[in-house]
């Protein structure tokens, strides 16, 4: 009975979504896990404050190739005796958590959101429109963790950090160029999202929503048909058919809260609505509302965030 | 070029969600089915437009389920695909669904296999890498671009932060996100056409569960909203940040 997670960690920081992986994995366990990483990851030992005892990189392996990735987790696992492999459902994780599954014929829960009862796990179906409780009965368990769902473990001590000699065989995807998307926070690591829909009337009236997110140290993001007319670009456009995402805090401007946009939001903790329509639909799923002008709107939001910055 | 779509079933976007049986089974009743959007506006459109570029080759559908996905199957047939398969039988996860369809595909030298993103209801975003895994074949999830050239395809995907473009050697797996192609509605002689395209159903093995669904829920009702005056608009922010404590 051993548990290993997986993170993509190849930065000079440790991604939230990986510490949030450790944390989980090690309360799962109920002790000291061994996490698995992999390229020019930094600052590993520190993963001891979340639970890992070991962390085994593969500092050969640079890019996502879900083949040579799947190998070097089914290796550890073995190595390890695992039964619980404990992955983030994000890029990454989509690229492997299944494969791992498959290969060892294991049930893979896609997409937990809350520590398991047993051997049973929540997450979310129907866009988030109802919650499902699956039951894993094979001898290997494979869980996908939902980002920004659980707290990051803050606790002593530094995790072994050893380097990986196996073989993974070669690499059949070749990554050939990397686009940044722009320097702000990547949607769905955001806390704070400030939206804005077809009521903006055109794109040019984009300023004072980034305003509002640069000041609330957010992302932008934008409803499909928005994206659709190219208004703003398409990793913006949240919803059934775009980016969901779960953030603290998302406020919506102009937006109607059509079912399949709030498919994409309803699991943020804290929804703002600011709509010059009362009747707007998008009022009934949110915590706070304002039924007013946009234009007029926007501009007192953003002189109190100043007033807010100032303060604090 | 043969091209293999993986094309699911799933309610409505705007269909009531509801269950039955004690919270065990989704409620169908009177729910107007439909392909689920990446599978078809994504997937399989991007399938028939190389096929129509390369002018030469086959797209063929597959779907695991019972007699109840033909219509939706045919939609797939209305659009352009050459034919279809299902698998029938009712999976009870989605490590059944993918290996019934490796199964399939094993020996039919597929060059392209081409699933959604994710199913809208079950939201697993897993079978793609699963058929890949038990295939054998490389996988790159998320796609928002797809083309091929020399037997390489050339891919964008969406990593976190941005977009990264890859190439691999055909025959490969892949997951289609937005981005890929625009929806196709299906033309009268599409719908026509349709009826005579093949639908092979053939039977499925038998396999063990590893995993499945025991029971839903309903998230719990929103409390009421809290109106601000729109001349105290300002006002949100303080409460955003001293009541709710999120910003
Ligand atoms: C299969 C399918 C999948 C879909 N997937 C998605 C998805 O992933 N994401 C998504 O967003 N949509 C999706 N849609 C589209 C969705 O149904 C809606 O059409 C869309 O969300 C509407 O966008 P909107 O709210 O920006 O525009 P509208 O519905 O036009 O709403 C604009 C809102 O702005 C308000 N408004 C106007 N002027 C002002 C002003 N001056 N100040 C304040 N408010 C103002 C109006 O009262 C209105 O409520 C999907 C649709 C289908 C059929
Ligand atoms: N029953 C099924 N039959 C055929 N393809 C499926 C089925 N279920 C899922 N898929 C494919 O796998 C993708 C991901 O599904 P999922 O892992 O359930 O989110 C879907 O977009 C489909 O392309």
């Amino acid at each position: 009975m051993s548990t290993i997670v997986f993170i993509d960690s190849r930065g000079e920081k440790i991604p939230k979504a990986a510490q949030e992986a450790v944390s989980y994995a090690s309360k799962m366990a109920g002790g000291p896990v061994t996490a698995v990483t992999f390229g020019a990851a930094q600052g590993l030992e520190s993963l001891g404050a979340q639970g890992a005892a070991k962390v085994i990189v593969a500092r050969g392996l640079t890019a996502v190739d879900g083949q040579q990735l799947t190998r070097l987790v089914c290796d550890v696992a073995t190595k390890e005796g695992a039964t619980s492999i404990v992955c983030v459902h994000d890029a990454t994780g989509k690229a492997v958590a299944p494969r791992v599954a498959a290969r060892l014929k294991a049930g893979h829960v896609a997409g937990a959101i809350a520590l398991p009862e047993g051997s049973r796990f929540t997450r979310n179906v129907f866009s988030g429109k109802a919650r499902a409780f699956v039951e894993v009965t094979s001898p290997i368990k494979v869980i996908s963790l939902m980002p920004n769902s659980i707290a990051i473990t803050k606790g002593e001590g530094t995790a072994n950090v050893e380097e990986y000699s196996g073989d993974v065989g070669t690499a059949r995807i070749n990554v050939k160029e990397v686009r940044k998307a722009g320097s702000g926070i990547p949607l769905p690591e955001a806390e704070i999202v400030v939206s804005a829909g077809r009521g903006m009337k055109g794109p040019e009236h984009w300023g004072p929503v980034e305003e509002l997110a640069n000041l609330l140290h957010g992302a932008t993001a934008c409803s499909r048909p928005v994206a659709d007319m190219h208004w703003r670009p398409h990793h913006e456009h949240v919803g059934q058919t775009g980016v969901a995402i779960r953030p603290n805090c998302y406020i919506a401007i102009g937006i109607s809260g059509a079912i399949q946009h709030l498919a994409g939001v309803n699991q943020s903790k804290v929804i703002a609505v600011i709509n010059n329509d009362p009747e707007a639909p998008f009022f009934k799923a949110a915590d706070y509302g304002i039924v007013g002008d946009a234009f007029e709107v926007l501009p007192k939001l953003i002189e109190a965030a100043k007033k807010l910055n100032a303060e604090r | 070029m043969k091209i293999l779509v993986l094309l699911s079933q799933v309610p409505d976007t705007t269909a009531r969600i509801a269950f039955t049986n004690d919270n065990t089974q989704y409620d169908g009743n009177g729910v107007t089915f439909i392909v689920n959007p990446y599978d078809e506006w994504y997937a399989l459109v991007r399938a028939l437009e190389l096929k129509e570029a390369a002018g030469a080759g086959s797209v063929t559908t597959i779907t695991v389920g019972g007699a109840d996905t033909d219509a939706t199957i045919r939609k797939g047939l209305a659009i352009g695909a050459d034919e279809a398969v299902r698998v029938d039988v009712q999976p009870s996860d989605g490590l059944q669904v993918a290996e019934h369809i490796a199964a399939y595909a094993k020996d039919k030298g597929f060059d392209l296999i081409l699933a959604g993103k994710e199913t809208i209801d079950h939201n697993g975003g897993q079978v793609g890498a699963m058929v890949a895994e038990l295939l054998d074949l490389p996988y790159v999830p998320l796609a928002s671009k797809l083309d091929v050239a020399d037997g390489k395809a050339t891919v964008e995907r969406d990593v976190p932060g941005g977009v990264e473009v890859v190439e691999v050697a055909l025959p490969l797996v892949l997951s289609a996100a937005k981005g890929m192609a625009e929806q196709r509605i299906p033309n009268m002689r599409g719908i026509m056409a349709a009826r005579t395209k093949p639908l092979n159903v053939v039977a499925a093995g038998a396999l063990d569960a590893v995993a499945g669904t025991v029971k839903f829920e309903l998230p719990p009702p929103k409390g009421a909203v809290k109106l601000i005056p729109a001349e105290e608009a300002g006002k949100l922010i303080e409460l955003l940040h001293t009541e709710a404590k999120v910003i």
